[in-house]
């Protein structure tokens, strides 16, 4: 850390920020992976957490997720809610019994003490019901801010996970807030230079909430969202069915990723038209039981792959 | 005697379930060691964040030795039969039985002596299943080990287990045992964050000390009182005042081992928000006190929070970190409250037409329809104006669409009464808002302002009409609309408000409102039925004699839930005095003699008796009396003045006891006989204008 530049220091740049965690985490052991390349609400849909969670073999991984939330958007007008936000995740198959120390550790190399700060691990029982997940853990407070999610997953995608995995989430934007001392999200120093050099989170990034909330509340097309549901649903079908293959004795799938990236997609799209408003409550569980359906047969497909299942 | 030493060290449980999970432990350890034989003196757990611990004191170092004695086969039995004795006794051979004599035959007894086993041996056997099947609201597994079946489920991983047991004059032994790969010693650590390290611990006296100096205070009730006085003292040095939250204190006690009271301010401009909102947002985002001005009762600008570090910095920066967190949190509660003002509440009324209040139901908007108009129905009877009723109906639920109420749903009612006044309406339609959803338990406050009883009323009835009407009456334990809640909300505020509402009339025309079709004739006694039961809970935990309010009900007809009560209240004092015990005497005897009778000839004894049959001076008295009292009772019940009715009665008692004293009923002549006992019918029947004395107990 001696060595690290003044502008890659986590508590003066955002994105030395990032790459501080991903150093951390990459020594002990994880791969660090880059973003999935597909819309998505939190890097939990990563097909390295929901998939990489089920099935015996152990797993370690770390990655930047860029997480949408369509109903989040506020044109850029509020001080720290984002319809596009960055989530650091890693996941432990299985969790070390260390995991609480690991993640102490990792808020130290972020420029976060525990001897001065009030860290805290507050109940806090996680479920996806888009993705039949849950898990115990707890909400992490610093100082009274929740800055992560800890949770040690119990069934994902429908299936028991066994071995259990621990997953963490940080809410990057929200972290670097805290450690940079800024109270507007926009007001972020990027790449940690100053004067004329220096680039903001805003710089990079408010014109795209200002243009995506105009999208995502007044003009995303619902016919075609619509019509995008029903097809990334039945594509999900179409690649499961057509990727199960008699393997000797034990039956194999062949195709669930391409098959779990359209639950992804139908998702996505579901929170796009959430967030326009022409879901009725009603239809609106159902349309979570339909994508929970879909990431339950692909967790089923994925078990039976070379690397979901135990041989 | 002994003593037990037991710790379960983990990663964090939750605040809210460690106080039962220490009386669990407890409960379970003990029972089993009673169990075993092993009586013990005393125990007592406790838990922290980390952790849970029990300790026993008091048990003996053995289980006592225990014989019993088994019986075998008759002398001479097939040899099979003998050797299933001896191989389940475990003896050698019959020479070792005893053989104890019986008139049907002697047989084999087989002595077998159990010598007591070493305590430490028996709780390590019952340590791992009491872990085990320990009953978590929610457990888990983690790590390798839930590769496999059967692992251990703990409410978060489970990391050393401390389990000691020996005298306090010398080294305890460990209570050997390991689960899934933890190995039980005694061994257990301090602070997470100011004393990490490992702690070598022998019993509760040490441990509880040393965990001290590792900066972790046991005992729960130590630091909610280290937070209380802590707490209260630092709004003291500032001239204000602590406003204490019991159930705060129980969840922040829960979040800490050491904890270290701080207080830390916002700006003053968000004192513009109600205090409620300012409360709800610090307590529940932030787990804070909040503290006010003793001379305003108003909230000030300042918190109370609960760190569970000393920091080198005297906690500069974990109370600046609170407030930058504070901060926020209130701008939103700030905007939500501001955004909420713009827009009228009866703007927002179109809304609930897209939400369904329940299926079978239809939405909130018919449901609101519905209490509009069953408030306007009642108001003339409340003493309310109509219109003001019906306009508090209309809003009353409005709040439930505002952004305030969508964050702190427990502040509904009261936010729709601030937007109401806001927006300049009528002070008691705006507190029907609040006051429509009281009282929501037995101790809650009951509405008095006619208004917000109307729509009380009429929230509580459609509630309680549709709920019949769809046959989702509450069952045993279960009442998930809480219908109990709803009977006895509407028996309080009729009662506690001398209201007169004739509940039959009203449960039809609720439920003729419903858009699904109900039995408008059979569901409203049903109902009655209901708010009767209701009553007698009611009544019985107040101290009163709920078989009375059977002997009213049994009546029939009686549905003006008041002068049930009224009714109830007389009955009640005049059974107390002697004229009530005695004419109640009277009547039993009366009604019983009727019922043997009635068998005997298979008949009732309905109708007026003769006069001309009547040979005793006794049996004419008893019958001008009962004339008497019915008219003198019937006059005073026509008034409702149940005192005046229950005095009435009591002039029916010196004829009742000399007629049962002078006269045979079954007196030889059948037609005497006859009018004697129509004549007994004729007391019940008087009796019957204040209540079925027949009901009544004792």
């Amino acid at each position: 850390m001696d060595a690290l530049p003044d502008h890659m220091r986590p508590e003066r740049s955002f994105q030395g920020f990032i790459l501080a965690l991903q150093r951390f985490w990459a020594e002990q052991g994880c791969v660090i992976l880059q973003p999935y390349d597909m819309e998505m609400g939190a890097g939990t849909f990563h097909p390295a957490t929901t998939l990489r969670a089920l099935g015996p073999k152990p797993w370690n991984a770390a990655y930047v997720q860029p997480s949408r939330r369509p109903k989040d958007g506020r044109y850029g007008e509020n001080p720290n809610r984002l319809q596009h936000y960055y989530q650091f995740q890693v996941i432990m198959k299985p969790s070390p019994p260390n995991l609480q120390e690991l993640y102490l550790k990792s808020l130290a190399a972020i420029g976060i003490d525990s001897a001065i700060h009030d860290i805290r691990f507050v109940e806090d029982d996680w479920e996806s019901p888009t993705l039949g997940a849950w898990g115990l853990g707890w909400e992490c407070w610093c100082d009274g801010m929740e800055v992560s999610q800890f949770t040690y997953f119990q069934q994902v995608a429908g299936v028991e996970c066994a071995p259990v995995a621990g997953e963490l989430t940080y809410g990057l934007e929200r972290l670097a807030m805290y450690v940079q001392g800024v109270d507007r999200v926009y007001d972020l120093n990027f790449n940690g230079r100053e004067g004329a050099e220096k680039v903001t989170y805003g710089d990079v990034f408010l014109q795209a909430e200002q243009e995506y909330s105009r999208h995502n509340f007044e003009y995303a097309d619902t016919a075609m969202l619509f019509e995008q549901f029903r097809m990334a649903e039945e594509a999900c079908r179409k690649y499961l069915a057509a990727g199960w293959r008699d393997g000797g004795n034990q039956k194999e799938h062949l195709m669930a990723l391409p098959a779990y990236d359209q639950c992804i997609k139908a998702s996505h799209v579901f929170n796009l038209l959430d967030a326009r408003g022409v879901i009725s409550v009603t239809e609106r569980q159902s349309y979570i039981a339909r994508v929970r359906d879909l990431a339950k047969a692909c967790g089923e497909a994925w078990i039976h792959t070379e690397t979901g299942r135990a041989a | 005697m002994p003593d037990l030493l037991l710790e379960l060290f983990s990663e964090e449980i939750p605040a809210r379930m460690q106080a039962k999970a220490a009386d669990d432990l407890r409960r379970m350890v003990t029972d089993r060691l009673v169990a075993e034989g092993l009586v013990y003196e005393g125990a007592k757990a406790f838990a922290t964040p980390r952790r849970l611990a029990l300790t026993v004191h008091g048990i003996p170092a053995r289980q006592p030795d225990l014989k019993t004695e088994r019986r075998g086969p008759k002398i001479g039995a097939p040899d099979a039969a003998v050797q299933g004795f001896l191989k389940a006794t475990g003896l050698k051979s019959l020479d070792e039985a005893i053989i104890q004599k019986d008139p049907k035959g002697d047989f084999y007894v087989a002595l077998i002596e159990k010598a007591g086993r070493d305590a430490i041996d028996v709780i390590a056997e019952m340590l791992p299943v009491i872990i085990r099947t320990f009953p978590w609201p929610k457990s888990m597994r983690w790590g390798a080990r839930s590769a496999k079946s059967g692992s251990l489920s703990w409410v978060r991983p489970l990391h050393a287990i401390t389990a000691t047991f020996g005298l306090e004059t010398e080294e305890p032994d460990v209570v050997k045992f390991s689960i899934d790969g933890i190995e039980a010693g005694q061994t257990t650590y301090g602070h997470r964050f100011m004393a990490p390290g490992p702690i070598s611990v022998r019993r509760l006296e040490d441990y509880e000390a040393k965990l001290k100096a590792a900066k972790v205070i046991l005992d729960p009730q130590a630091r909610k009182d280290i937070i209380l006085a802590d707490a209260k003292e630092l709004a003291f040095a500032q001239g204000l005042e602590l406003v204490e939250d019991q159930v705060l204190l129980d969840e922040v006690s829960g979040l800490v081992e050491w904890p270290v009271v701080m207080m830390g301010s916002f700006e003053r401009e968000f004192l513009a928000i109600p205090d409620e909102v300012i409360r709800a947002t610090i307590r529940n985002n932030q787990k804070c006190f909040v503290v006010k001005d003793p001379k305003t009762g108003k909230l000030t600008n300042k918190f109370v929070l609960t760190a569970n570090i000393e920091a080198p910095d005297d906690g500069k920066t974990i109370v600046a970190g609170n407030e930058r967190v504070i901060r926020p949190r209130l701008s939103d509660a700030k905007f939500f409250y501001e955004t909420d003002l713009k827009i009228k509440l009866e703007d927002r009324l179109p809304k609930f037409e897209q939400i369904v209040f329940h299926e079978k139901l239809g939405t909130q908007a018919e449901r609101i329809k519905r209490i509009e108009r069953l408030a306007a129905e009642i108001a003339p009877l409340v003493g309310a104006d109509v219109e003001k009723t019906k306009r508090a109906a209309r809003l009353a639920k409005a709040d439930l669409l505002t952004e305030v109420v969508g964050e702190f749903p427990e502040l509904q009612g009261l936010m729709g009464k601030y937007y109401a006044l806001a927006q300049g309406e009528d002070a008691s339609v705006a507190a029907a808002s609040e006051e429509h959803w009281k009282p929501q338990g037995p101790t809650d406050r009951v509405p008095t302002d006619p208004v917000s009883v109307a729509v009380a009323l009429a929230d509580k009835l459609d509630t309680l009409a549709g709920f019949w009407a769809i046959d989702e009456k509450p069952t045993g334990s279960k009442d998930p609309y809480a219908l109990r809640r709803a009977s006895l909300g509407m028996i309080r505020l009729i009662v506690e408000n001398a209201l007169r509402l004739p509940i039959l009339k009203a449960a039809k025309s609720a439920l003729s409102g419903l858009s699904v079709k109900a039995d408008v004739e059979a569901l409203p006694n049903d109902l009655l039925a209901f708010f009767a039961d209701r009553l007698k809970v009611q009544l019985r935990e107040q101290g009163a004699r709920h078989d009375l309010v059977d002997a009213v009900f049994s009546l029939g007809g009686q549905d003006d839930l008041l002068l049930v009560v009224r009714r109830v209240e007389a009955l009640g004092k005049f059974l107390d005095s002697d004229d009530g015990k005695n004419l109640l005497a009277g009547t039993k005897r009366a009604s019983n003699i009727l019922a043997i009778e009635e068998k005997k000839d298979k008949r009732s004894f309905d109708g007026a008796p003769d006069a001309a049959l009547y040979k005793l001076d006794e049996e004419k008295m008893l019958a001008a009396a009962i004339d008497q009292v019915k008219r003198e009772a019937s006059i005073a019940v026509a008034k409702e003045d149940f005192a005046a009715a229950m005095s009435a009665m009591a002039k029916l008692r010196p004829a009742v006891d000399a007629f049962f004293d002078k006269v045979k009923v079954n007196d030889d002549d059948p037609k005497v006989r006859e009018n004697r006992l129509k004549l007994l019918n004729e007391i019940r029947a008087a009796t019957r204008a204040v209540a079925d004395f027949s009901r009544i107990e004792g």
